[in-house]
């Protein structure tokens, strides 16, 4: 039983050492060209602010090249969130006219038909009057609600 | 019931035309290509180079293609992909969709000015370090459309191209013996000795 508990413990400890590893290791590869960036960054920022200091603090160090094997270049365009394709123009909270909404639910019944209608045609000969007459239900019970949708102007675009 | 238009057509056509207008006039001169790492001899020291040796290595038979095919070379591309030439060889089975998981861009085609931004775009948001092939005569010079206005004459206008592949198409062939180049290309980079 305690033997047990001690190979739970260790799974664990595996399973969040393999975890932390894995995530960090993107970042961890690529602390010295980061460090390189930041510090090539920190010294132009000191030499064009504050030239007279910039003078007595040595520059720091740039890690050597051979640590510098995983690249970071980030840029605004790279580090963005949208990816690829059109940039949006202005607010993209457009509002689209709800007349769209009564069309797809309209369109959500009629689709259901077909899907029903389709297998029935496959085999009209084999499913016979039984099958016709449960058909000629469903379609009537779906023509009333396009009935429906007709009289209270659905369909109408104004 | 009248809906407000935000933005009119003209407006959005006009924002697009003013940035495309603007990557034309920022990129009249070629990008010169990334090679100056090819005619260096290095101090070659026999641990780095083994070092060296297996990275170059690791990068180079694990390319991702990404995406970008705005023309008719796409289709020597598929066939290369598909079984019969078998891009998988080389180590580039999936062709991604997202730049970010992508290193290779294979250009196949014609650019329109229109698309250049966002060809750019793609490959500003490709994962370092990263490579192109401009495959085809319209993506290394234009090709017979040179001389339209709407063209971009060479993909080497807007990005960096490291291996040009002539051919009106090239042959699948001829793409994989690109590919055999960019991958030599890849393998005689150092990654880890001072200089290029």
């Amino acid at each position: 039983m305690l033997a047990d508990y001690g190979y739970v413990g260790l799974l664990l400890v595996v399973a969040i050492f393999f975890a932390v590893t894995t995530l960090l290791l993107p970042f961890s590869l690529s602390l010295p060209a980061r460090l390189a960036i930041y510090s090539r960054k920190f010294r132009n920022y000191l030499e064009t602010r504050f030239p007279f200091l910039a003078r007595f603090i040595p520059p720091f160090p740039s890690p050597p090249k051979f640590m510098q094997v995983v690249p970071y270049n980030p840029s605004p365009v790279k580090s963005s969130p949208f990816e690829c394709g059109m940039e949006t123009i202005g607010r993209s909270w457009v509002q689209f006219n709800f007349r769209y909404y009564f069309y797809a639910l309209v369109f959500i019944a009629l689709d259901v038909l077909v899907v029903f209608l389709y297998p029935w045609a496959v085999q009209l000969r084999g499913l016979g009057f039984f099958g016709f007459f449960a058909v000629l239900i469903f379609i009537g019970i779906i023509i009333i609600g396009y009935l429906y949708a007709w009289k209270k102007k659905v369909l109408e675009w104004k | 019931m009248e809906i407000e238009e935000v933005y009119s057509r003209q407006q959005i056509d006009e924002a697009e035309g003013r940035q495309i207008n603007e990557l034309i006039a920022r990129s009249q001169e070629p990008i010169p290509d990334p090679d100056d790492w090819l005619d260096e001899e290095l101090k070659r020291n026999v641990l780095l180079t083994s070092v060296d040796a297996v990275l170059d290595w690791a990068r180079r038979t694990s390319l991702w293609p990404v995406f970008c095919f705005p023309a008719c070379c796409a289709f020597e591309f598929m066939t290369t992909a598909a079984s019969r030439f078998d891009i998988s060889r080389f180590g580039m089975e999936i062709v991604r969709a997202s730049p970010r998981q992508a290193d290779l861009m294979i250009t196949a085609g014609t650019l329109t000015w229109k698309m250049a931004p966002q060809v750019k775009r793609i490959y500003d948001q490709m994962a370092e370090p990263k490579w192109v092939i401009a495959m085809g005569a319209c993506a290394i010079s234009g090709g017979i459309f040179r001389s339209s206005y709407s063209v971009v004459p060479g993909y080497n206008r807007i990005i960096p191209v490291d291996v040009y592949l002539p051919g009106c198409p090239p042959r699948p062939e001829a793409l994989l013996y690109a590919i055999r180049m960019i991958h030599k290309k890849i393998a005689s980079r150092s990654l880890i000795q001072e200089g290029k």
